[in-house]
């Protein structure tokens, strides 16, 4: 009886954490003293030499840009996480098949995504876009692949691992040669700055895209179980083998 | 109230949601879904407060911040959810606790 009443009063403080923590909150925020403006000037005053005009892709890439090699890093790590735990789950719902209709569709789409995805990613310099968004898109085209056509990217494929790997290759290999020339881990001269960003974010996008692509593969349909052993079963690619 | 302080607020709102779901559900994904709906919280927030400097433009540090943290928390959702099926697969229970039941 006590246990039972403890259980239900345990119960009851456990629903009004939420509200408590909700009002608690509110309070601080709604008597929150005025913004220290230091952290906005110094990114505007920097902006010029950053190498691009956008001040969230300067914060990102350039005076932040350890945050957004990690952030990659995590990304990658997930991915492989993912991969290493897709051991044969049985009670998934396969990929549908491929189907003609939706191949067709995917087809037609495709070159427009690819389109999108560089043209956010070229905008990001100057405007809202960059690698995430474009990699996003990429990611999307990636899953609409997986459920129209029933293609199965086959992840033990050289290429595709070179495109999960390849943002942190590429960020990690200009961090070191400018530790080497400037003395300071990703510190872009700023005559190179804008180019350098740019070939950051374009292989960052290919592997967001790759890594977003292997966690969606992990969790639905590629039964690892019907793969060959070797890495070779890439062959019957639906987007590839025409009837 | 000015607009980013109600946004600020409605980000209080999701994150104290979420930590309510967080606490109380039992089954595996209401609790992946808490912790989604508490990270949109802290991002909302995030980017209200970013609007609470002086001048025109938004202070863009909170923006990039929010944007690393989207794609974190995405792939931390997914490998979740694929844990989430693993103990499925093998226990058969999609939940914690004393309400633990099949």
């Amino acid at each position: 009886m006590g246990n039972h009443e403890s259980g239900r009063r345990s119960r009851r403080s456990r629903r009004l954490t939420g509200p408590a923590l909700g009002a608690g909150l509110a309070l601080v925020v709604a008597t929150l003293p005025e913004a220290p403006a230091a952290l906005p000037h110094l990114v505007r005053e920097a902006l010029a030499r950053s190498g691009v005009e956008n001040p969230v892709t300067a914060v990102l890439l350039n005076f932040r840009g350890y945050d957004t090699l990690l952030e990659v890093a995590v990304l990658l790590l997930a991915a492989v996480a993912a991969q290493a735990l897709n051991t044969g789950l049985s009670g998934r719902a396969p990929l549908p098949p491929a189907n003609l209709f939706l191949t067709a569709f995917f087809r037609f789409l495709a070159p427009f995504a690819i389109v999108v995805a560089g043209y956010l990613l070229w905008v990001g310099k100057h405007a809202p876009g960059g690698a995430f968004q474009a990699g996003a898109v990429l990611a999307a085209l990636g899953i609409l692949a997986a459920l129209t056509t029933g293609a199965h990217p086959c992840w033990e494929s050289p290429r595709l691992a070179l495109a999960l790997v390849a943002g942190l290759l590429v960020f990690s290999g200009v961090g070191l040669t400018l530790l080497q020339t400037e003395g300071r881990f990703l510190k872009y001269p700023a005559a190179h700055a804008g180019t350098l960003i740019l070939i950051i974010e374009a292989a960052a996008a290919v592997s967001i895209a790759a890594a977003l692509i292997a966690l969606f593969n992990a969790g639905s349909g590629g039964d690892p179980g019907s793969r060959p052993p070797s890495g070779r079963h890439c062959a019957s690619h639906p987007l590839r083998s025409r009837p | 109230m000015t607009p980013p302080l109600l946004y600020a607020l409605a980000g209080v709102a999701l994150f104290s949601i979420g930590v309510g779901g967080l606490i109380t559900a039992a089954h595996l994904l209401r609790q992946v879904l808490s912790f989604n709906v508490a990270g949109s919280g802290v991002f909302l927030f995030l980017v209200a407060m970013a609007y609470r400097t002086p001048g025109p433009f938004p202070d863009p540090v909170p923006h990039a911040m929010v944007l690393t943290g989207i794609v974190v928390a995405v792939s931390a959702t997914a490998l979740a959810l694929l844990l989430i099926c693993i103990r499925h697969e093998s226990t058969a229970r999609s939940a914690t606790g004393e309400d633990d039941r099949p």
